[in-house]
Order: C-alpha cells, then structure tokens, then sequence
C-alpha cells in the first residue's frame, strides 16, 4: 500500500543504511542507583529465543553465595511482544540485569509484523491495520519485564 | 515503578544519532532520578515534604511544575498534581519527557523520531519517502486487538497519549474526591501535536467520563480523542476521522 514494501530491493537497501538506531531502554526503580544497561542496539528477534524455563550459566561454584552466576529468566509475553531478562548475581547480590528479549520496532513494516507484534497476527485484523510502528495503550508498567525477572531471580535463590 | 521506553530514529548522522540517544537515555534516567514520587531522596519528594524550595531543584521542576499548573487551569481541575494532599505532578512528567526526548532527537537532524514511553507516544517527521507515522490504538477490552490506527500523514508533529484502567487498573483520581474516579470510560486516547499536553488531556477526560469528557475534548483546539467506554462504545472527536488511517 506504499511504495517501499514490495518489489524495490535496491531502494529497501539504501533505506536500511540510512536507517540508523532503534532501540530500546527499561527504565526501571528495581536498582535506584544502578540504571539498568540502556541497549541502542538491535536486540536479537524475540521469536528467536523462546524459553522453557529459567536457565543458569554457572560462571562460579554454582548455588554458593561467592561465585558469579548469570541466570535467564522465562520469556514473558507484554502486549509489545516477548520480554526475557538476563541477571547476574555475585556473591549472593545481584549487580546486573540485562533485557536480553525485548521488543523492538523494526524499520521495515514486514518484518515489524513478525517481530514487535507477533499477537495481532492472530487477531481478526486487516492487513493495513497491522502496518503500523508503535502502538499506544494505557500506562504500560512492564509487567513483562517483571515477570521475566521474577522467574531470574527465583530461579537464584534470591 | 518502572516503564518501558522506546526509540525509533530515522536517517541523520549515524554517530550523531547514537550520541543523542545516549544523551536522551541519560536524561531520562535523570528525570526518573528528580522526579520520582517513588524515591525518598528525588528531589520531588525532598520538595513535597518541604526540605528544598523550587529554587533549590533544576530548573526542570520549576518548568513542569508550571506546565502542571496550567494543565489544571485548562482542565478546570480535572488535571492535579497533587495526590492525597500531596505534591505529585508524576501525571506530566512521563509526557513531558518523552516529548522533550523525541526533540532532542529531531534537533541532530534525522528524518524521523518516534519515541514511546509506557504507551505514550510523541512522533515527529517521517519515518521514510512517502510514508507517515502509523500508531495501533490498543483495543482496551481486546488485549492485542487494535481499536484504531492513527496516521500522521500530512503534520510534522503528532502525539498519541492513552490512558485508561487497561494495563495498571483504576489509577486515576479524581481530584474533587482524592478517590479513584469514577467513570463510565476504560480508555481515552488524546491525538496533537505534544504528548506534553496530550497525555495530560487524556488523563482529565478519563476522569470526568464519557460525555463531559468528550465536550471538553472537542472544545480544546488541535486535539482529536477516542474514547472507549465500559460498554463497549467508542465514542469520538468530531475531527478525528481525518487523522485515522
């Protein structure tokens, strides 16, 4: 329905170099000192990391209060997509949370409909009405993020 | 209390670009460092509770603080910044910020920025040739249904602001009872030129219900609404077919 979606290669390539961040930031009171890692970069596609269950990369002496672990919480379903939290623990704190799964707001239409909102495909909704690059909806609290970072920190014993 | 923050920029200077954003990552971690109600030391709480004067904050506070003042006179009071007899202007602040964002964005020169704060958006230029900004308007009975598409073909500058009982539960007081309001509405989406502004006005209407608040909407120049009620209905601003798409 627009001149970029279909059949213009050439201009969809010169169209990607010119496209330059998108991104996206948590904000979040959890570590008032501490801001969590703010990514400007591309998070990798949120369908591709889908978890069965919180998982721990034992970097140290696994369940001991000494050693550093990180641990993956679940992947949590928000209406902008799947959300999954990484957190590292260090002699029993916890010193880092990264949002390894986020939504993200793809520069092309096509692959935004896969990726930043995979529930409005099964959703009775016309094509055009998907073509869309944000959604806006009442205070979005990320639940999602909380989820997922609940399950991490369950997960540490923590 | 945490919210999701996110950045789309288009075209500009790819080094400048990713510096601005840290710039704007940075400042609203600040904002969230001043002005939040949730921390004891904000410099927020440090003013409600009487230990600084306006004076003594950035000079952010004293800005915000007199955009909420004149969000209340507009809203005849509907807009407060005051909770529970305390200062508490956190109504403006996500608005604000988000809007104050997406320009620092726009000023290093990019075609486009959308910035989105917890549902809130604040969309300035184009995202590419011949193309405008396009926002889902959350269906707030349908979770991950849509209840419309605004376009923002043909403006420059365009916020989409929502608020509503869909994602946090009943959070809007009404400040004439300190009590959650009472109302018949679930969402209200305010469509302008300033998420500043717009978020504000989304916030009032909610609170003074389906029909109060769509007189008043219609009677705010450059501001279109959808309003969802409880009972399903959608009820609009008489200009905003124009901006659906």
């Amino acid at each position: 329905m627009h001149p970029l979606k279909k059949n213009r290669p050439l201009r969809r390539i010169v169209l990607a170099s010119a496209t330059t961040v998108t991104g996206m930031v948590m904000l979040l009171a959890l570590k008032p000192h501490e801001a969590p890692e703010a990514s400007a970069a591309p998070a990798p596609a949120p369908s591709s990391a889908p978890s069965s269950g919180p998982t721990a990369d034992s970097g140290g002496s696994g369940g001991s209060s000494t050693g550093t672990r990180t641990i993956t919480g679940d992947s949590a379903q928000t209406i902008w997509g799947p959300v999954q939290v990484r957190i590292t623990v260090e002699g029993g704190r916890l010193t880092d949370v990264t949002a390894i799964v986020y939504p993200q707001a793809d520069p092309f239409e096509t692959a935004l409909n896969q990726s930043a909102l995979p529930q409005l495909e099964e959703q009775a909704l016309a094509t055009q009405s998907a073509d869309i690059d944000t959604v806006s909806g009442a205070t979005y609290t990320s639940d999602g993020y909380r989820q997922s970072l609940q399950s991490a920190l369950d997960s540490a014993g923590l | 209390m945490g919210t999701v923050f996110s950045f789309d920029v288009r075209g500009g200077d790819p080094g400048a670009v990713k510096a601005a954003l840290e710039e704007a990552v940075a400042g609203l971690h600040r904002v969230n460092e001043v002005f939040s109600t949730y921390r004891e030391d904000s410099q927020v709480s440090r003013l409600a509770r009487g230990e600084l004067s306006v004076g003594d904050c950035d000079p952010e506070v004293a800005e915000v603080l007199e955009l909420a003042a004149e969000a209340e006179r507009t809203s005849e009071g509907w807009f407060s910044t005051s909770y529970e007899g305390r200062l508490d202007p956190t109504g403006i602040v996500k608005g604000w910020a988000v809007e104050r964002a997406a320009r620092s964005l726009a000023a290093v020169g990019v075609s486009g920025v959308s910035v989105n704060g917890g549902g809130d958006v604040q969309m300035l230029g184009i995202p590419g040739p011949h193309r405008p900004w396009r926002v889902g308007v959350a269906d707030p009975l349908r979770p991950g249904g849509l209840a419309a598409v605004v376009s923002a073909a043909g403006v420059e500058e365009l916020a989409v602001a929502t608020s509503g009982t869909a994602e946090r539960g009943a959070h809007i007081v009404d400040p004439r009872t300190g009590r959650s309001a009472v109302t018949d509405l679930v969402a209200v989406t305010v469509v302008g030129p300033s998420l500043t502004w717009a978020d504000c006005w989304a916030t009032a209407a909610f609170a003074m219900g389906s029909r109060a608040g769509l007189r008043w909407l219609e009677s705010l120049p450059d501001v279109e609404a959808l309003l969802v009620t409880a009972g399903d209905e959608v009820r609009c601003t008489g200009g905003l077919a124009a901006r659906l798409g």
